[in-house]
């Protein structure tokens, strides 16, 4: 199995100055996943990236977690068809 | 040295009070912040101007001094003399058939000349959107022509000091993005060092289109060969092949040469096919000779 690099939550919320809720609330609306051991949360290093984009999203520009699912859907179209447009292009 | 209008930037009058400028920066930040406009250079460039303009504007002090001198600008020079060069390393790349690299990073913090030379390089407050975590993003386009993307390359990278050896498969595509990890900016506080995100940009330099792994060209023939058949030898992406053209082949007609296209993307030794399609060349300027034949020619088909 490969060995993934986990990242306590703790330091993560030390660091970025952020409450720990905010991490749980994004986990339960399925936007990230963290990693449970023994009582303490992880954060997997490959959802840090889009941990911090969220954090940036709710704490620079004041959206909240609903907000955030729905950014974060159309971001997910956008780039679909960024990739579509991309793909069109390159056949021209 | 250009000078910047701030008050212009944020969409705000002279005197606008603390309050409007904020209101005005939230705004617009909503509009442009990098998460929200993906790919989008434009955006990330205004994002930035909006970022140094609320800096200044939102901070007393530096307001009062940018009120003070901001108009002058162009006559002080000692200001001018202050002009720092922008500390960014880039790339030194080990170049292969013209392969050329740009540059830049994914940082939100990077001010103008003007904003330096004015509140100097500390002259910034500490805002979230500094490493406080895991490093940035790096991303870099490497240029290269689709007769280099043919054929698989070894390329060393040197990116902030180190050297990094990629590979280059045959049969990237324009617009395919790469990402190696690890090789970004430095993380802060234990977190972990961003990646390099690398997009490779080609340009069709040959007679060639491009449709994923296929291959399509256009060739004229003689209006002779096209009605007696005979031979035409083209040009392919490795080297000249002969071509049999049938008796009778209509304008238009395709032939598809299987094996001739472009490498598979990571599947070493098979290609996509090369379409090539006929143009056929209908003779003009006759001789009275020929046209006399072709007269002949149309009354014994009637």
């Amino acid at each position: 199995m490969e060995q993934e690099e986990l990242i306590p939550a703790e330091d993560f919320c030390i660091h970025h100055n952020i409450e720990y809720s905010f991490i749980s609330s994004l986990e339960n609306s399925g936007l990230i996943s963290v990693t449970s051991v023994q009582s303490s949360t992880y954060i997997p290093v490959d959802e840090v990236h889009k941990l911090e984009k969220f954090v940036r999203l709710h704490y620079d520009l004041d959206i909240n977690i609903e907000g955030i699912e729905t950014i974060n859907y159309l971001l997910e179209r956008i780039e679909e068809m960024q990739r579509e447009i991309l793909n069109l292009r390159n056949k021209l | 040295m250009d000078f910047v209008d701030y008050y212009k930037t944020l969409g705000v009058a002279k005197n606008a009070s603390a309050d409007d400028i904020k209101k005005a920066y939230r705004k617009l930040a909503r509009k442009l912040h990098p998460d929200l406009n993906p790919n989008d250079k434009d955006a990330h460039k205004k994002f930035q101007q909006i970022n140094e303009a609320n800096e200044v504007l939102s901070d007393p002090e530096k307001r009062k001094k940018y009120d003070q001198y901001g108009e002058n600008w162009k006559h002080a020079d000692q200001y001018e003399k202050a002009k720092q060069q922008q500390g960014r390393q880039g790339f030194g790349s080990g170049g292969f058939g013209g392969g050329e690299y740009t540059y830049s990073s994914e940082d939100d913090s990077a001010f103008s000349d003007f904003f330096e030379s004015l509140f100097g390089g500390s002259g910034r407050t500490g805002r979230r959107s500094n490493t406080k975590f895991r490093g940035q993003d790096y991303s870099a386009e490497l240029h290269l022509s689709l007769s280099d993307a043919y054929k698989t390359h070894k390329q060393t990278l040197t990116i902030n000091g180190k050297n990094v050896r990629i590979t280059i498969p045959a049969g990237v595509e324009n617009g395919q993005v790469i990402r190696l990890k690890g090789y970004g900016s430095l993380g802060a506080n234990g977190g972990p060092s961003g990646d390099l995100l690398i997009t490779f940009v080609i340009n069709n330099n040959t007679s060639f289109r491009r449709d994923g792994n296929d291959l399509h060209k256009t060739e004229d023939i003689d209006l002779y060969t096209a009605v007696l058949g005979g031979e035409k030898t083209i040009d392919t992406m490795d080297g000249k092949i002969k071509l049999k053209v049938n008796a009778g082949t209509q304008n238009g007609t395709k032939v598809r040469l299987k094996g001739k296209g472009f490498p598979l993307y990571k599947k070493e030794g098979e290609h996509g096919d090369l379409y090539v399609t006929w143009n056929i060349k209908v003779p003009t300027h006759l001789t009275e000779k020929q046209k006399e034949l072709f007269t002949e020619l149309s009354k014994l088909s009637t």
